[in-house]
């Protein structure tokens, strides 16, 4: 069903991917390592004091790893497939986002409104 | 005491006790469907048809023959479910004060949940997608799917899943828990018996067939449209087919995750939904329905799909307002996601929550009643011919709207806190299902029966399965929504308040009526094969149609179109007909196909006999099956036969045949 003529062609998927540049995967894996390092240095340095401060930036650039992952290796950008990967992606990250976002919001009124204490000794008293 | 051991290595914890020879009703319908069976297989053996379905049907990865398997399985499962269904009818139209009915609450609890399990999963599911499967890729005037053997794998996990579930009526029992096999009934310590086991892993072998499916269907639209079909010039039934699937595979996974959590409860002593060590059987709730309500839209928007080109053709006109059509589908995809706490108001999570939830359903319906209006304004100064599938939309459209009404008022969260788990709630999804996925499937069974088999469905006996289907309907379950509205609840054996008595009654008259649409149907296909010469169509456009379809001839040589199609406007066909384009009758070309492969079925063999192993704890069978399994997969990418091609003059005779039909009818 593809246009090639032949049944064994030796390159069956050349079909528009963009499989990327070497410049492309060295400027990905250079990030990649920074942003992997960066975490490790600040964890083991101790160079900030407060522990949630340096939590939170560890978490901040795990996420842009996963940005730098997504451009530079998985190859999604706004041409590849005419933009149908950047579409995918996007959807998914809205879906994903709303299943545990959702579920954290209800689940957390679920917790404090249904999940009484089973044993009546430590019930709060009631008004 | 060692032949204890041996016997529970080798069957695990299947025996003789797993047979249900002290249940009368099953006995008898187990002896029947041996009998029938029995007779199927020699009459096959007899007739030397065990070749010809090996390879023409098993083996096959063309898209239409998988659609018509895919909706040969769908119609095989409604009998089985609508069985369920009268049994239901008739215990509760009998089980008042004294009478205890003929169902013990055992055996009722078990049919039930077959009953919804069988009708969502694997009557709605493999008919939606058998008619995708066989009519999407001839709208985009493609030669298959993306992925042909993909297709076939498909349909067997899912047949695979449909007999796991069937085995379970003489082997075992089947889950009690209800058709989403709810916790906290389903866990272990309530449940220790096979029925969740059976419900779990026939559900899992089939969703993962479904997911395969999606990712499938999916990629063909996207990739294989005709030169010329944009986006915007994709019929609407390709459109609906894209974002019911594209639906399909961002929630099939989180139903697979919630069930093999389950899984891990049920076989591994895990503690995610049971009520003590820290489990939460809400959250199987939750997961449950994140797939449950998108899971509604997977069936129903492929159905609007189909009313879109019925409503159209039937009318001889364009689609009123094509493009609000589309942005209302897409609309509809994503609001989707944000309702599923609508099922489980009651449950606790307070106002800001419950409103939230409340307010998006609502929403949801503002895109529904505009594509009624769309079909209402299609048939507006339309030329409209009231045959067969334009009445089922006719049906539809005054069925469905009464299901819609009824849905905006569970929407509001006090009022269902009075109306939740009644009977009112299970009428109202029965209106929206029956009404709105069944009387399109039928719809879209009629309107291309013609172009699968070359020959139209007998009308009169269509007209009498119509009439039973749509008076059956309205008398079966408007009286279930006013004993529901009074607070009857769901899932009930046996009732005390004898002044119900009468609803039931009519409600199980009303289920009879709607035997009588589906025994017609059964027959209407009969007729038609018998009376297929009268019935004939030779032009492969019997119903003037508009789409590509209707291009080629019924039905279309496997290879669909000898060219590919070239596409001008919305509507490619009839544009084709407006300028009097000429088929192309020399210079064919050979055509490049995929080949058949048995690997389907021996997978989801593989699989289906895993399932049985591990619902009945066979451990042995379960590991072998699975290394054969893995094996097989492996196996099979190293099967580089995977393609041939028509020959050119194979095409040339086959397009001059239809040039001789057509020729003659003219």
């Amino acid at each position: 069903m593809s246009a090639h003529d032949t049944p064994h062609d030796d390159h069956p998927h050349d079909d528009g991917h963009s499989h990327g540049t070497r410049r492309g995967y060295l400027i990905g894996f250079a990030l990649s390592a920074v942003l992997t390092a960066l975490p490790f240095w600040l964890v083991m340095s101790g160079a900030i004091a407060n522990a949630q401060t340096t939590a939170a930036i560890v978490v901040a650039l795990a996420f842009i790893q996963i940005v730098v992952h997504t451009i530079f290796f998985l190859h999604i950008n706004t041409k590849s497939e005419g933009g149908w990967t950047l579409m995918a992606l996007i959807f998914t990250i809205v879906i994903v986002a709303i299943v545990i976002s959702g579920s954290l919001w209800i689940m957390f009124h679920l917790n404090s409104n249904m999940m009484m204490p089973m044993n009546p000794a430590s019930a709060p008293p009631a008004p | 005491m060692f032949d204890q051991t041996l016997a529970k290595t080798i069957f695990g914890r299947l025996s003789w006790e797993s047979f249900p020879i002290h249940e009368p009703i099953l006995l008898v319908t187990f002896a029947v469907v041996v009998l029938l069976g029995l007779g199927i297989l020699a009459a096959v053996t007899k007739y030397k048809l065990w070749g010809y379905l090996w390879t023409e049907w098993f083996t096959t990865v063309d898209h239409k023959k998988i659609g018509i398997m895919y909706m040969i399985l769908g119609i095989i499962m409604l009998l089985r479910g609508f069985a369920d269904a009268v049994m239901m009818r008739l215990q509760q139209a009998i089980a008042f004060g004294a009478n205890e009915g003929y169902l013990n609450a055992h055996h009722y609890d078990q049919i039930f949940t077959a009953h919804g399990t069988i009708m969502i999963f694997f009557v709605a599911i493999p008919l939606v997608v058998g008619l995708i499967n066989y009519v999407m890729p001839l709208q985009i005037g493609a030669r298959d799917v993306a992925f042909p053997f993909l297709n076939n794998f498909s349909f067997w996990l899912t047949a695979a899943g449909a007999i796991l579930v069937m085995i379970s009526l003489f082997v075992g029992e089947f889950s009690r828990a209800g058709w989403l096999n709810y916790v906290p009934v389903a866990n272990l310590q309530n449940s220790p018996d096979t029925g969740p086991d059976y419900y779990l892993w026939a559900l899992q072998i089939a969703g993962v067939g479904t997911t395969l499916s999606a990712i499938n269907m999916v990629a063909t639209i996207l990739k294989m449209r005709a030169p010329g079909m944009t986006m915007m010039k994709m019929p609407v039934f390709v459109w609906t087919a894209l974002c019911s699937n594209v639906l399909a595979i961002a929630i099939f996974p989180v139903l697979t995750g919630a069930f093999a959590l389950l899984m891990l409860d049920r076989y591994l002593g895990m503690n995610f939904f049971t009520n003590d060590l820290g489990g939460n059987p809400m959250m199987y709730w939750n997961l449950v329905w994140i797939w449950g309500h998108p899971e509604v839209y997977v069936l129903v928007l492929p159905v609007f799909g189909i009313y879109s080109e019925i409503t159209s053709t039937f009318s001889g006109k364009r689609l009123f307002g094509y493009s609000s059509m589309v942005y209302a589908t897409v609309v509809i995809t994503i609001l989707s996601y944000l309702v599923w706490l609508h099922h489980f108001f009651t449950m606790g999570s307070g106002a800001s929550v419950n409103s939230f939830f409340g307010i998006a359903t609502m929403v949801i319906s503002i895109p529904t009643g505009a594509k009624i209006f769309n079909w209402l304004f299609t048939m507006y100064r339309g030329n409209i011919r009231y045959e067969l599938p334009m009445m089922w939309v006719v049906a539809f459209m005054l069925t469905f709207v009464v299901g819609g009404m009824t849905g905006v008022l569970l929407a509001v969260p006090p009022a269902d806190f009075v109306l939740h788990n009644s009977l009112f709630l299970v009428a109202h999804f029965h209106n929206v299902i029956i009404g709105g996925v069944v009387f399109g499937l039928f719809a879209g069974m009629t309107y291309w029966f013609p172009k699968a088999f070359g020959f139209k469905l007998d009308p009169f006996w269509g007209k009498v399965s119509f009439w039973g289907w749509v008076v059956g309907y309205w008398l079966a379950w408007t009286p279930i929504y006013v004993v529901g509205l009074m607070g009857t609840t769901r899932r009930v054996r046996h009732f005390d308040d004898p002044s119900l008595q009468p609803w039931f009654v009519l409600a199980a008259i009303g289920a009879l009526i709607i035997g009588v649409g589906i025994v017609a149907f059964v027959i209407q296909i009969a007729v038609s094969i018998k009376n297929r010469d009268k019935l004939r169509d030779t032009t492969g456009d019997p119903w003037d149609g508009r789409t590509l379809e209707w291009a080629t001839s019924s039905p279309p040589p496997n290879y669909n179109f000898a060219f590919t199609p070239v596409v001008h406007d919305l509507d490619a066909w009839y544009d084709m007909k407006d300028r009097a384009a000429q088929r192309p009758t020399a210079g064919f070309q050979p055509i490049h196909m995929p080949r058949n492969t048995g690997m389907g079925v021996i997978l989801s063999g593989l699989a289906m006999v895993m399932g049985f192993a591990m619902v009945w704890y066979i451990w042995w069978l379960a590991i072998v099956s699975f290394v054969a399994l893995v094996a097989f997969s492996i196996a099979h990418t190293f099967n580089y036969d995977r393609d041939y091609y028509i020959a050119a003059d194979v095409v040339t005779d086959t397009e001059d045949q239809r040039s001789r039909l057509l020729a003659e009818k003219a």
